[in-house]
């Protein structure tokens, strides 16, 4: 009898062994799933928050925001070339950039506030094109890469045994130390008493004697400096393209739209509400389709069906509340 | 008065007084392929051969000059069958060629071999669909249909003793061909496969999470240009790269190299033409390319160059007149000369009977990345589709 239990024993514990283990190995991927989608979700919310204070408060649509991301990015490598230091050329590269943001400002969207949208979209639209070219010619159509600096390029072990590359990391990091002086920046400060004032009363403040240019140009210039650093950041995980900041613009303003307009908070949570989402349609997906539809079938309409996921989303928060989560306009 | 003027002899002394400057219109060649956006670098290495080829024939093809219409696709099926129409309705070019992308060629096909009855030479794109059942007599292939070099591939593999394998393209025409390639000639386990969304991811991290849970012998990967670069730096920022060797077709080439740097030193991949092929004409084409540039051809240029000179072998063997289109057909079916890959026969759906080579990614004497032929994966390739293409 003792001897019969014993060798049944055995196996059961090796066996409850390994569920214990597979299990912990699903928590493992979870997590890193789950910072995979932060991580995104981070650096989408610096390229919509410069678009949101723009749309919100200069009641600007601006197409070439994502000319800005790219911007950044190229300064960014031209500087790192020159000083030879990752670290130096991106500090470099952000008052770059927020000179440049002032400069488009003055220059370009100063006689688009009064207009109406149709006539921003078709301007901005052309700063794409002048952008798209201006690195064709000052940089060549060939990318370029950012390499990851040698003190990032490895991985760190976020629990025991569970690798995560250092620079996504370093994303996470910086990602969110932005969002928490934006928050500080917007709540507690004066510039960000007349941010709020300007999103839910263009008009008023104007009226109530505040500086109006100096405080878009100020915005614009925030704006610029952020998608710089969201297109930096980005750089050395994909490369320095032409065209770059295109795509990831469209998603951008799914995130403004969602978070409602003019709304920092806002554009924080539908940050990480679409990152969330897109590697849940990325990681996930696929497998939970594969329970019902054959292997082939399955592998070619998850990414279909996580690509429009994020828009039904938008059409859900829309139909649910029509100025977006934290919109304040009607 | 006016049925005079347009009478017989009016429209013949027209026609006669024409002929001479007919002779001398130039042959005029359209070429599409991508010239802007993030996917440029590519065109640019096409049209760079091209214009090479066109200074070695000395800018004429049987006696006559010739002059090449350069339309760029923007990496967009519509732009690029607009483009194809205007080459063919307005420009009235005797060929078409070019085509970097399986859903731009797949999208202009009609409006060039059918609507327009005009020859179309793809240099790079090879979609299944126009090896079988939609074969045309005027299209012809300086390339090779998209399953077969990750047929070469999955060939190799088997001999190398890779027993377990995880796949990743883009969700387009070519990278489901590229994926069933290999999963044609493999015989070890397919672990994962994953389809990304073309061409805006360019984020790879949830599927190489999967692939580090996964724990395969091997990556797979079809992700050409741009999205090559992207998934090698990030294939090697997460670690993988330590465990997991990564094969590939058509990611890791002269247009990607420079910036994927050192990071692809070591991978293998697959290919019908390498910088190193030791024919003559190949040498002259690479010493020159390299002279001008100071970078080396890929086999996008390669295949370029290709296409200009099978045209050439058509217009040298007819005198430079093109206007016979049974004639131009027939002379282009023989693959009359010297290709950059060495010879090769047409199969009957007009795709390239030809070999797949592997190569090892490695640094050149001067320390500058490249690629080097280190086996010949298979000989006189088929594809798996000319069976089902009703031209024989």
């Amino acid at each position: 009898m003792t001897r019969s239990r014993f060798v049944c024993l055995g196996p059961l514990r090796r066996a409850a062994g390994e569920r214990a283990s597979k299990r912990e190995h699903e928590v493992d991927y979870l997590l890193l799933q789950v910072l995979n989608g932060v991580q995104l979700g981070l650096l989408m919310f610096l390229l919509a928050a410069g678009l949101t204070l723009t749309f919100g408060i200069m009641d600007l649509v601006n197409l070439a925001h994502g000319s800005l991301y790219m911007m950044g990015a190229y300064i960014a490598w031209t500087l790192i070339g020159w000083t030879d230091s990752f670290m130096l050329g991106v500090l470099l590269a952000l008052p770059a950039t927020f000179l440049l943001g002032v400069v488009v400002e003055a220059a370009v969207m100063r006689r688009l506030y009064g207009r109406d949208h149709l006539d921003q979209v078709l301007a901005t639209f052309g700063l794409i094109l002048f952008f798209n070219e201006l690195v064709r010619a000052v940089w060549g159509p060939a990318g370029k890469s950012i390499s990851v600096p040698a003190f990032l390029a490895r991985t760190v072990e976020i629990l025991p045994g569970v690798p995560y590359p250092a620079y996504r990391f370093a994303i996470i990091v910086v990602g969110a130390a932005v969002a928490a002086l934006l928050a500080w920046l917007v709540a507690r400060t004066r510039l960000g008493m007349l941010i709020r004032a300007g999103a839910s009363n263009r008009r008023m403040i104007g009226a109530l004697g505040v500086n109006i240019e100096l405080l878009f140009s100020l915005v614009f210039g925030l704006g610029a400096v952020f998608a710089g650093l969201a297109g930096l950041m980005a750089a050395p995980l994909s490369s320095v393209k032409i065209g770059m900041g295109d795509d990831i613009l469209i998603v951008a303003f799914v995130i403004i739209v969602i978070g409602g307009i003019g709304s920092i908070k806002g554009a924080f949570v539908a940050a990480m509400v679409v990152g969330q989402i897109d590697i849940v349609g990325r990681a996930f997906l696929p497998d939970f389709l594969k329970t019902f539809l054959s292997t082939s079938a399955a592998s070619s309409a998850a990414p279909a069906i996580s690509q429009v996921l994020v828009y039904i989303v938008m059409a859900g928060v829309l139909v649910w509340r029509p100025t977006g989560l934290f919109g304040q306009r009607t | 008065m006016k049925s005079k003027l347009f009478g017989p002899a009016t429209i013949a002394a027209l026609v006669f007084g024409l002929q001479p400057v007919m002779a001398q219109t130039p042959i005029k060649i359209g070429f599409i392929s991508t010239f802007s956006g993030s996917q440029a670098a590519i065109g640019e290495d096409m049209r760079r051969s091209v214009e090479l080829a066109k200074e070695h024939l000395g800018g004429k093809m049987g006696g006559v000059p010739f002059e090449i219409v350069y339309e760029d696709d923007q990496f967009k099926p519509d732009v690029g069958k607009q483009k194809s129409e205007k080459l063919v309705q307005q420009d009235k070019v005797a060929v078409v060629a070019g085509y970097i992308w399986s859903n731009v060629l797949l999208a202009s096909l009609k409006t060039v071999t059918d609507e327009g009855d005009t020859i179309l030479i793809s240099a790079n794109a090879g979609p299944s669909q126009i090896a079988g059942e939609l074969c045309n007599k005027n299209f012809f292939s300086t390339s090779w249909q998209n399953d077969q070099t990750p047929m070469a591939m999955g060939e190799y593999l088997n001999t190398k003793g890779v027993k377990s394998l995880y796949l990743m393209g883009p969700n387009y025409a070519a990278g489901k061909d590229m994926l069933a390639g290999v999963r044609r000639t493999y015989k070890g386990q397919i672990i994962g496969e994953d389809f990304t969304k073309w061409p805006d991811q360019l984020d790879f991290s949830a599927e190489l999470a999967k692939i580090a849970a996964a724990k395969p012998d091997g990556i797979f990967i079809f992700y050409p240009g741009a999205h090559g670069v992207q998934f090698v730096k990030q294939w090697a920022q997460s670690g993988l790269n330590k465990t997991v060797p990564l094969y590939q077709v058509f990611s890791i080439d002269a247009i990607t190299l420079p910036q994927q740097g050192e990071l692809a030193l070591g991978t293998l991949g697959a290919q019908e033409w390498v910088n190193d092929q030791p024919n003559e004409q190949n040498k002259r084409y690479v010493a020159d390319f390299k002279k001008k540039h100071g970078v080396y051809p890929s086999y996008y240029g390669a295949q370029s160059y290709d296409a200009i000179m099978l045209i050439a072998s058509a217009a040298e063997a007819l005198k430079g007149d093109l206007s016979n289109k049974d004639k131009v057909r027939a002379e282009l079916k023989k693959a009359n000369f010297k290709s950059l890959r060495g010879d090769f026969k047409y199969n009957t759906n007009n795709f390239p009977i030809e070999n797949f080579y592997i190569q090892e990614t490695v640094k050149d004497p001067q320390g500058v990345m490249t690629v080097k032929t280190i086996a010949t994966a298979v000989k006189d390739a088929k594809d798996s589709y000319y069976e089902k293409c009703p031209m024989k």
